[in-house]
């Protein structure tokens, strides 16, 4: 029985797996069974019923998001298949793994969704940083197109399909979808507004999908193995496998392919071995640097979609950052706001000049600077940064951390301005 | 139509709109920056945010922006709830953080929409104590100033200059709070539409520069209602004075001709009118010399030239008022065109087409509506610019249409844009060369004039077998005839500026087939060059062209000829007129020396268009009204004057019996205001009620401002009393009410946004309609069959009009005279880009223009500024390069986009 | 769109060579919109040589016909896409959160010490271009930063003078 989808071939100390290899190890299994007559709806049902969630961030159910895309003879005869390789948020490092350690299980993945939505052709975008995955998946679709995986009327199915490698010129808004879009366009990475949906309008206004890499590489395991089996692997109330990791002052930082559901304390203390010796865990982000803190006595929490959330914060990329006791929260945030502030479009106030402001006050809390003024001025932001507020969810993400730092870190706060410095300077 | 309440009151929206729009219509008061009614919603200031309820049993209600919100049926609102007045609070409080509140140096203070918003926001008190982001500022050319620093990033400039007005020089740099709008580098913006941006930046950021060096708050200019007359549109324009100088121009509101914008030419080109060189006093000819003719001795001069035998020679750039005062004086008979004879055919054929029920001529908004076009020989941005903006609009039909498929409501405005991509409704093109359209033009077919008419004929054909057959090759002519026939509404466009009748008459026939193959009335716009072409074509009888002036004065049938604001040496050759003038005795009025002012007996002031009330017909026939905004404080007189009785009578009499007398004009004394229709009788006055009249800056010299003069002719007052304009929009010089300063103030005259104005007046239209036509036959004149170069003219936005390319601020924008033509002839010519060039041997040079799209056999000849004789040149010409070029101004500036670069 | 350029700009264009070509050429292929093509374009001529100057971007824009205004929008708007000379190495350092709790801001300040530059500077000599970016994903091994297009994990004090050793014995 497969537990690990994800990474049962995945082993970093050797290259990934060739395409024989790959094969060998049950892959490209599903396009077998495309090819014996599994239509595209019913793809869709089984993904449908398989219960994945998009693991991109928003946890959107990836089968209902396929289903809007418009089909029938009505509908426009090009459309696109768009994976987000993008992993820019902070403390993010899971779908990197994916494409070093297999990329073919990305590449299968792609092929059974642009198929589901009758996309021809795919682009994958990929972080312009990421050189070795790039590597990595320029041999795979290379070997792929070979096999006669990819190109023109693929294993005998009659459906043809392209995969276009773009790597990005580095912006963490062309993570957002609709940004992704812009920029795989040649534009400037401004979201756009939504509705219209990517589904009915995306990629140069055509019907397109896009989907995180740890997403699409779920695909090939549900239709290989099928449903039941999936559905199986969980240990809690959302279904499959999903990666998790941990970084910060851990004994072990790393990622590991868990089954959803697991408590929090077993990763942090079974996986990551516990926090260094002499140092006590403080918070966490459990998603990425776009989630709420949660605290130590969330720790018996499932790491599950609906569980996170009812603590206020959000499973999100399943990548936690682990705060310790001697590390200063307030500057921890503040690293943030200089990101988020850094890495605003532009486009739209709130987050484009309420941002740098966040940033400023953090800057003079570091410093020793900061009023009770600037600690109001931090609180109103919350609010006016969150979503509705602005444009996309980029702000919104930086107000989680900005928010519950300052729920959490208020004595914190408090003691920057009292001492004048950061008290944990030393 | 829907129900939406908003803040507990009911109100009846049109679903198809946004909440924004549909909440200023109703005239609340609720902030904006990104959204322009023109130009929809991108959603990015987030200044708009109001409350939205999902039902009455919602208290929560969550934030919205109000521009990316549909006003759909039941909707429930609140603009004043405390938490969206919260939001649009913080929102300003975020915009003003870096802007440099320089308001007291700043040109846009006192018509600010930053300075509007930020008071009704209710931001008053600074918190931000950082750091500022500033940046550097660049040279835009002569039209425009950069002041970044006054940038809240509402991104209206780009969205303007590319996305509506097609521009290519300007965009959005850099990101986050650091993003930059201006050039990739320093240099002259390339739009010919640069000068929105002055009213489209809600705030300083791009200024009139013109003005700048020359400036007065809005609230210090003298204003009034006022016409444009750089062309045949008739954009309706809001011209400023301060201490008897002409300041600057803004555009006016008009739903159905310029709307929001006018063009480049039209905004800038008026600084003329305070030229040093104005004829300021009555001259005389003595002993060869024009001297100011003394005071007692005026009227006998004038006097001289009345009698039967005196002819009078009319003007396009006249108003009806002065042409038809012309016609009284020296009769129907002696009442002569003031256009080329070639015009004059053709503006004749114009008007034959012009009562013609098979055919609409299409205002500029319904040009907008056009989802096929075909042009047929005009270069339509250089001869009638707000219309090549309507076209770049009419494109976009298509993509509306495809929006309206998805559901895309027609106001989100970057998603009907990637939607759409590059599908555009069609625009064929038919030219002697490439023209700035192209970038959206369907089908382009460059070739010969001649070539040209017979390719449009061979599309009137295919469209119906009934129009004179025509053949030809091009391969396009089918497809350009079936997007023309599956059209919901399709145009024609040609004219007379194309100088081919033949051009103009095949034109017709393709509106004349579509007519009989669709049965509906077709849009078919028909362009004429000046701003009363039209006006003054309909007082003057068809036979009394300018030859047969000429040929009367050469006869010696006449001895005496008044001339009426016109340089003849622009309308026929120069050795024609030379002639003529030698054997006539002249009266000429004008505003500026001319060649021909120089050869006068007589020579009268007259007052240009803001210094006297007029009306103009534009191309469609529309006759509209232009008031005086500013006395002239020299001698001019508004040329009718001189024309009438004793210089008395007044305006409103002359209109009247004008309207009485004139055929074709009987509407033209509707477009007077009667003075009972306002509020207590009372004047309406130029000045503003802050007018800072007794803050003299001239107080250096005299504390004491002088009298205004009253004004007995109109229903507008020279000073800040009597009633402003509230609700009767007809005579609307400055737009103002509280609290909205600047020009976005115009929504509260509006019916709805982007409707007509309350109680509006948008002109009458004069020609009735009520004649059937047929088929023309094409007027082909043989072409010399020759080794020589088929001529088609060229025309420039800046320096084409003789008025505007006057002005100081056009010159810094004008080139030389060119003449265009293929590498091929260039290098069979040994020709290189610049070389001087003589078109005949005759003394008329231009600068040789080699462009890649050119055909072989063809040129394309620019006058400049009058360079050129052009009325010499015949239709075909032989180049010769010369050596010796002197030339002012060079080409360099010349913006076409199929210039060879290195020779050929 | 028609890129309708002033012609004594134009002139100042830098031919694109032959290899920048091949490979525009080669993406065209991929992208059915010219627009998407500037923006590989950039990459591409930053790839040969080294940053995207004024003369490379007016090539380019000749080359696609795109407005050069267009072009500059989308390359000022990435951060890797550099429109000013930069070094022969450029050292991505990462400055996100996980690098930071790592202490990555005493590993900025030993470089800026060691290389005598902070963010955003050259060295004299031109070997390195030293540059902040957002978390580069391999948050287990803060803290990190890349070197040209080589990840260097676990940064120590003696790690970054092995590293910077190699690339200055490289050349
Ligand atoms: C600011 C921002 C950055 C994002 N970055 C990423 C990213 O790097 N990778 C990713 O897969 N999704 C990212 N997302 C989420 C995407 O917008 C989108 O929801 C996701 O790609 C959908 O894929 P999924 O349904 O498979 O999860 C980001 C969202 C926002 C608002
Ligand atoms: S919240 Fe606004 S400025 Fe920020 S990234 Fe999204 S659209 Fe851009
Ligand atoms: S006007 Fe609504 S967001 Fe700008």
């Amino acid at each position: 029985m497969v537990t690990k989808p994800l990474t049962k071939n995945i082993d970093m100390s050797r290259p990934p797996l060739d395409i024989a290899a790959y094969e060998a190890s049950d892959g490209y299994q599903s396009i077998k069974a495309i090819a014996e007559g599994l239509s595209p709806d019913n793809v869709m049902q089984i993904v449908k019923d398989s219960g994945l969630k998009g693991r991109g961030g928003a946890g959107f159910p990836t089968g209902l998001k396929w289903s809007f895309v418009p089909r029938g003879d009505s509908a426009p005869k090009q459309k696109y298949f768009v994976v987000n390789a993008d992993e820019m948020e902070p403390g993010t490092f899971k779908d990197r793994l994916l494409m070093e350690g297999d990329p073919h299980l990305l590449i299968e993945g792609m092929i059974i969704g642009a198929y589901t939505i009758q996309a021809s052709t795919a682009y994958i975008f990929l972080r312009g940083e990421y050189k070795v995955s790039e590597k990595a998946l320029k041999n795979a679709i290379a070997e792929a197109y070979e096999r006669g995986y990819l190109g023109k009327n693929i294993q005998g199915t009659g459906f043809d399909l392209d995969i276009i490698l773009h790597t990005s010129a580095g912006r963490y808004i062309c993570g957002e979808e609709t940004a992704l879009l812009n920029a795989l366009e040649g534009k400037r990475a401004n979201p756009r507004a939504k509705p219209p949906f990517p589904q009915v309008s995306g990629l140069w206004g055509k019907p397109t999908i896009v989907n995180n890499v740890e997403t699409i590489c779920n695909l090939p395991g549900i239709l290989t193995y099928g449903v039941d089996w999936y559905h199986g692997l969980t240990k809690g109330n959302d279904h499959g496998t999903k990666l998790f990791g941990i970084s910060g002052k851990v004994k072990t930082p790393g990622c590991w392919e868990l089954p959803l559901g697991l408590p929090i304390r077993q990763l942090v203390e079974e996986y990551g071995g516990g926090m260094r010796d002499g140092l006590e865990l403080r918070a966490f982000l459990p998603g990425g640097g776009s989630t709420d803190f949660m605290l130590p006595e969330h720790l018996d929490l499932k790491l599950d979609y609906d569980e996170i959330a009812k603590a206020g914060s959000r499973l999100a990329t399943g990548t936690m950052i682990l705060l310790d006791n001697e590390t200063c929260p307030v500057g921890m945030v503040g690293n943030l706001m200089k990101f988020f502030s850094h890495e605003s479009c532009g486009f739209c106030t709130p987050c484009r000049d309420g941002l740098p402001w966040v940033d400023e006050i953090f800057n003079e809390f570091e410093s020793g600077r900061g009023t009770r003024k600037d600690l109001q001025i931090l609180h109103e932001h919350v609010d006016y940064l969150g979503p509705g507020r602005t444009f996309c969810a980029l702000a919104p993400g930086a107000t989680a951390p900005l928010g519950s730092g300052l729920k959490y870190f208020a004595d914190d706060f408090d003691k920057h301005i009292k001492e004048k410095r950061c008290p944990y300077r030393h | 139509m829907a129900k939406i309440v908003i803040d507990g009151i009911e109100y009846e929206v049109n679903p198809n709109n946004n909440l924004l729009q549909e909440c200023l219509s109703q005239g609340l008061d609720l902030p904006y920056f990104c959204w322009h009614p023109c130009m929809g919603s991108v959603g990015a200031c987030r200044q708009c945010a109001v409350k939205q309820y999902r039902d009455t049993e919602d208290k929560e209600g969550m934030l919205v922006m109000a521009c990316m919100t549909p006003a759909s049926e039941g909707s429930i609102i609140s603009v004043e709830d405390p938490q969206a007045k919260d939001m649009r609070e913080r929102v300003i409080e975020s915009l003003m953080i870096s802007h440099p509140h320089d308001c007291p140096v700043c040109e846009e203070g006192g018509e600010c929409h930053l300075q509007d918003m930020t008071l009704m926001s209710g931001h008053n008190y600074r918190r931000y104590d950082k750091k500022k982001v500033t940046h550097r500022n660049q040279y835009l050319g002569p039209f425009i100033n950069h002041e970044m620093n006054r940038c809240i990033t509402c991104y209206r400039c780009v969205r303007f200059y590319d996305d509506y007005a097609g521009g290519t020089d300007l965009s959005a740099q850099a990101s986050h709070h650091h993003t930059y709008f201006g050039r990739h580098e320093e240099g002259v913006l390339e739009s010919e539409f640069s000068g929105n941006l002055v009213e489209v930046c809600p705030t300083g950021v791009f200024t009139d520069k013109a003005f700048s060096s020359n400036y007065a708050r809005k609230w210090d200019l003298q204003t009034a209602p006022s016409v444009c007359t750089g062309c045949a549109i008739g954009c309706n324009t809001t011209p400023g004075e301060r201490y008897g100088s002409l300041r600057r121009i803004v555009n006016r509101y008009n739903s159905e001709i310029n709307g929001y914008f006018i063009c480049d030419r039209g905004r800038f080109g008026f600084d003329y009118v305070n030229s040093e060189e104005r004829i300021e006093a009555p001259l005389a000819r003595k002993e060869g010399q024009l001297a100011v003719v003394p005071k007692g001795q005026l009227q006998s001069a004038i006097d001289t030239f009345q009698g039967s035998d005196v002819i009078g020679i009319a003007s396009p750039r006249a108003s009806n008022e002065s042409n038809f005062a012309l016609r009284c004086l020296v009769g129907d008979e002696n009442f002569y065109s003031g256009i080329s004879d070639a015009e004059h055919e053709a503006t004749q054929l114009i008007l034959s087409l012009a009562k013609d029920s098979a055919f609409n001529a299409p205002s500029v908004r319904q040009i907008e509506l056009a989802d096929a076009v075909i042009i047929v020989g005009e270069d339509v941005t250089n001869v009638a610019p707000r219309i090549a903006l309507a076209l770049r609009q009419s494109v976009r039909n298509k993509a509306k249409e495809l929006a309206e498929g998805c559901n895309i409501p027609q106001w989100q405005d970057a998603a009907v844009r990637e939607l759409a991509q590059h599908d555009r409704s069609p625009l064929a093109i038919l030219s002697s060369y490439a023209t700035r359209l192209d970038d959206i033009a369907s089908d382009i077919v460059i070739d010969s004039p001649t070539e040209i008419a017979n390719i449009a004929s061979a599309v009137a054909n295919r469209i119906s077998g009934h129009a004179p057959a025509a053949s030809s090759d091009e391969a396009s002519v089918a497809q350009i005839a079936a997007q023309l026939i599956e059209a919901k509404r399709p145009l024609v466009i040609a004219g007379s500026t194309s100088g081919s009748v033949s051009q103009l008459q095949a034109a017709a026939n393709i509106a004349r087939a579509l007519n009989e193959k669709r049965g509906d009335v077709i849009d078919l716009c028909l362009l004429v060059s000046e701003v009363n072409t039209i006006g003054m074509s309909l007082l003057v009888n068809e036979r009394n062209s300018l030859g047969a002036a000429l040929e009367k004065i050469s006869n010696g049938q006449t001895k005496k000829a008044i001339v009426l604001e016109n340089d003849l040496y622009r309308r026929a050759a120069k050795q024609k007129i030379d002639e003529a003038f030698q054997k006539v005795e002249m009266l000429v009025i004008d505003q500026l020396p001319s060649a021909t002012t120089a050869k006068a007996s007589l020579v009268l002031p007259s007052t240009s268009f803001s210094e006297q009330e007029s009306t103009y017909v534009n191309y469609e026939g529309r006759a509209q009204l232009s008031f005086q905004v500013h006395r002239n404080h020299a001698a001019a007189l508004p040329a009718w004057r001189w024309l009438s009785d004793q210089q008395s009578g007044d305006i409103e009499s002359l209109i009247n019996r004008c309207a009485e007398e004139a055929k074709n004009f009987d509407k033209l004394d509707d477009l007077l205001p009667d003075l009972n229709q306002f509020v207590a009788g009372m004047k309406i006055p130029r000045q503003s009620h802050r007018y800072s009249g007794r803050t003299a800056m001239k107080a250096n010299l005299n504390v004491h401002e002088p009298k205004q003069p009253v004004d007995d002719q109109s229903v507008m007052s020279f000073s800040m009393e009597g009633i402003p304009a509230t609700k009767d929009s007809a005579v609307l010089g400055a737009a103002w009410s509280p609290a909205w300063n600047s020009n976005q103030s115009i929504s509260k005259f509006q019916e709805e946004i982007n409707g007509d104005l309350k109680q509006s007046h948008v002109g009458e239209l004069l020609i009735e309609r009520n004649e059937t036509g047929s088929y023309l036959s094409l007027d082909q004149r043989p072409n010399n069959l020759n080794e020589n170069l088929q001529v088609a003219v060229a025309y420039q936005i800046f320096g084409s009009d003789e008025l505007s390319a006057k002005s100081n601020t056009i010159q810094e924008r004008m080139t030389d005279a060119y003449v265009a033509l293929s590498p091929k002839d260039a290098k069979s010519l040994d020709l290189n880009q610049g070389d001087s060039v003589s078109l005949d041997g005759n003394g008329n040079i231009a600068i040789a223009c080699i462009r890649s799209k050119m055909k072989q056999g063809t040129v394309a000849v620019y006058c400049g500024d009058n360079d050129i004789d052009r009325h010499s040149l015949g239709t075909t010409i032989a180049l010769s390069k010369v050596t010796e070029a002197k030339m002012k101004r060079g080409i360099q500036g010349l913006i076409v986009s199929d210039l060879c670069e290195e020779g050929y | 769109m028609q890129a309708s350029v002033i012609a004594s700009t134009a002139t100042q264009a830098r031919k694109l060579c032959a290899e920048e070509i091949k490979e525009i050429e080669h993406e065209m292929q991929l992208y059915p919109d010219k627009q998407a093509v500037g923006l590989e374009a950039l990459k591409i001529v930053q790839k040969h040589q080294g940053w995207v100057s004024d003369e490379s971007l007016l090539g380019i824009s000749k080359f696609l016909d795109i407005p050069v205004s267009d072009l500059e929008s989308v390359a000022t708007f990435f951060n890797l896409v550099y429109r000013q000379p930069v070094g022969r190495n450029v050292i991505l350092f990462c400055n996100s959160v996980s690098c930071w709790i790592m202490g990555s801001e005493s590993m900025r300040s030993y470089i800026n010490g060691k290389l005598d530059i902070d963010f955003g500077g050259t060295t004299d000599n031109g070997d390195f271009t030293f540059l902040p970016v957002p978390c580069l994903g391999d948050c287990d091994h803060a803290p990190v930063m890349m070197v040209g297009d080589d990840l260097h994990r676990n940064l120590t004090e003696g790690k970054v003078d092995e590293i910077f050793s190699e690339y200055k014995s490289k050349e």
